[in-house]
């Protein structure tokens, strides 16, 4: 145990890497949810279907194929086409972009379902109600619809943040230097990967009770004025 | 000048290796290992749900009920194994049990544990177990009273009550949910390709590496997870169809 107390910098380098990462996947999945939803709202035949094969292709794909699909072909699909366009020069596609990239990707198709279902769940009335009072679509959502949706979005979007923050730990199989690939290093070097690995679960499960506490606090700011039983 | 004769497969593979994006005819000739590394897959997440859920429905009866002594403990393990990642579970099982000398001097160690196969069956077992016990302790608290007390008025011990009322209606309850955990599973099954399995995509990894490649082998396995998902959530259907009957509205 003393080992993992003197690896102690490393280890906190790596859980950086690996809040950055969820932080970044959280992002760019929370905007790709944006875009799904609204997409599948939309009464334009197109983008429904468009929304509903992004949807179907993450459900029955694992992330982890996806992130190495992005990771050592989606490079080499970049930069033909790159060569061929002209367009851009050599770019490489580190395990940071790739991880931020796939998990967003993954994710954004859980959160599609998330707020389409919130956005769903408001009584179309009070969006007539808000109509009817002349405002304007950007008032309505800023007003009716967002302070709602978020409430109604919270309980799978909690699910969702913490089915994410386990999923980063795929991120160590192609390599990125993150709190696993850190742990299982230096558990290797000092022959104690049991130690390392536990102290890995560890950090993991703070990290999870941590986000539970700060959704909560979100919870009830965003059911202020709900009844409860 | 003219072609030479060549038959329909050599064109094939001629268009494959020259003009194709994707090689698909070097797919076609591992093709079998890919359909081996299904089966593994297959296998896994097959036999760790089956233990997973029989462990999971007495500890969840035991979390339902909040049985003293026993709800603590059982709680701990679900909330370990729920909120860390299986990848790391997975490592601890099989690279950290080595380190210590008594594992690997135990009767156990040739067996069981300095297996990657076997490693991988315990890890996930108790990886669904946890999820499981959990949305089956949901499912049986929210059995209607009405159909507890049924049972008591006509006698039933409260053994039997458990085993022909409250478990069966909260399997039906935990269906739904219980086709999501075994996809999950079948997600989280990529983990094998980590500790040297060859799974569909640990075949897919193998391949790329061999033929140096950069997606052949990745999308294959994509194609392989997608086929493997459909037919499960199929099977589910028709499971829900015979078990949620009643809950249908009915047809006119």
């Amino acid at each position: 145990m003393e080992s993992v107390w003197e690896y102690r910098a490393l280890l906190l380098s790596g859980t950086l890497v690996t809040v950055q990462l969820a932080i970044g996947s959280l992002l760019l999945s929370v905007l790709l949810g944006f875009a799904g939803a609204s997409a599948k709202l939309a009464r334009n035949p197109v983008s429904q279907r468009l929304a509903n094969a992004y949807t179907t292709l993450v459900r029955g794909v694992p992330d982890l194929v996806l992130m190495m699909l992005l990771f050592y072909g989606g490079q080499q699909v970049f930069n033909d086409l790159g060569s061929v366009t002209g367009l851009w020069d050599y770019i490489e596609i580190n395990q940071f972009t790739a991880g931020v990239g796939s998990i967003g990707f993954v994710f954004g198709a859980y959160m599609t379902e998330t707020f389409r279902g919130a956005i769903l769940a408001i009584p179309r009335g009070q969006i007539e109600a808000g109509i009817s009072c002349g405002m304007t679509p950007l008032t309505i959502f800023r007003r009716i619809t967002w302070p709602q949706m978020v409430r109604h979005a919270l309980p799978s979007f909690t699910n969702n943040w913490l089915v994410l923050i386990k999923a980063t730990a795929l991120v160590s199989v192609i390599g990125l230097h993150d709190l696993v690939w850190n742990a299982s290093t230096a558990g290797r070097s000092v022959r104690e990967p049991f130690a390392f690995m536990f102290a890995v679960l560890v950090i993991y499960l703070v990290l999870t009770a941590f986000s539970d506490v700060g959704l909560r606090w979100l919870d009830r700011r965003y059911s202020a004025g709900v009844r409860q039983d | 000048m003219t072609e030479p004769e060549r038959t329909f497969w050599e064109y094939l593979v001629h268009v494959s290796e020259n003009n194709s994006p994707l090689d698909f005819m070097l797919v076609v000739d591992h093709i079998d290992k890919f359909l081996y590394g299904s089966l593994l897959t297959l296998e896994i997440t097959a036999l760790s749900l089956l233990i997973g859920g029989v462990v999971a429905v007495p500890l969840a009866v035991v979390r339902a009920y909040r049985l003293r002594w026993f709800n603590g403990p059982i709680w701990a393990f679900t909330y370990f194994f729920r909120g860390t990642p299986l990848l790391v579970q997975t490592y601890l099982i099989y690279y950290g049990l080595a380190q210590f000398e008594f594992v690997r001097d135990s009767f156990l160690w040739r067996p069981i544990l300095s297996s990657a196969w076997w490693c991988a069956l315990i890890t996930f077992s108790l990886n669904t177990a946890g999820y499981t016990t959990e949305f089956l302790r949901g499912a049986i608290e929210n059995t209607p009273h009405g159909e507890v007390e049924a049972g008591r008025a006509c006698g039933m011990s409260p053994l039997k009550l458990m085993w022909r009322i409250v478990l069966p209606s909260a399997f039906r309850r935990a269906l739904p949910a219980y086709s999501n955990e075994v996809i999950f599973m079948l997600h989280s099954s990529v983990v094998l390709s980590t500790i040297t399995l060859q799974d569909i995509l640990g075949v897919g990894r193998w391949l790329n590496g061999r033929y140096y490649l950069a997606y052949e082998g990745f999308i294959t396995a994509m194609l392989f997870y997608r086929v493997l998902v459909f037919f499960i959530s199929r099977c589910f259907r028709i499971w829900e169809k015979f078990w949620l009957g009643h809950l249908r509205p009915r047809e006119e």
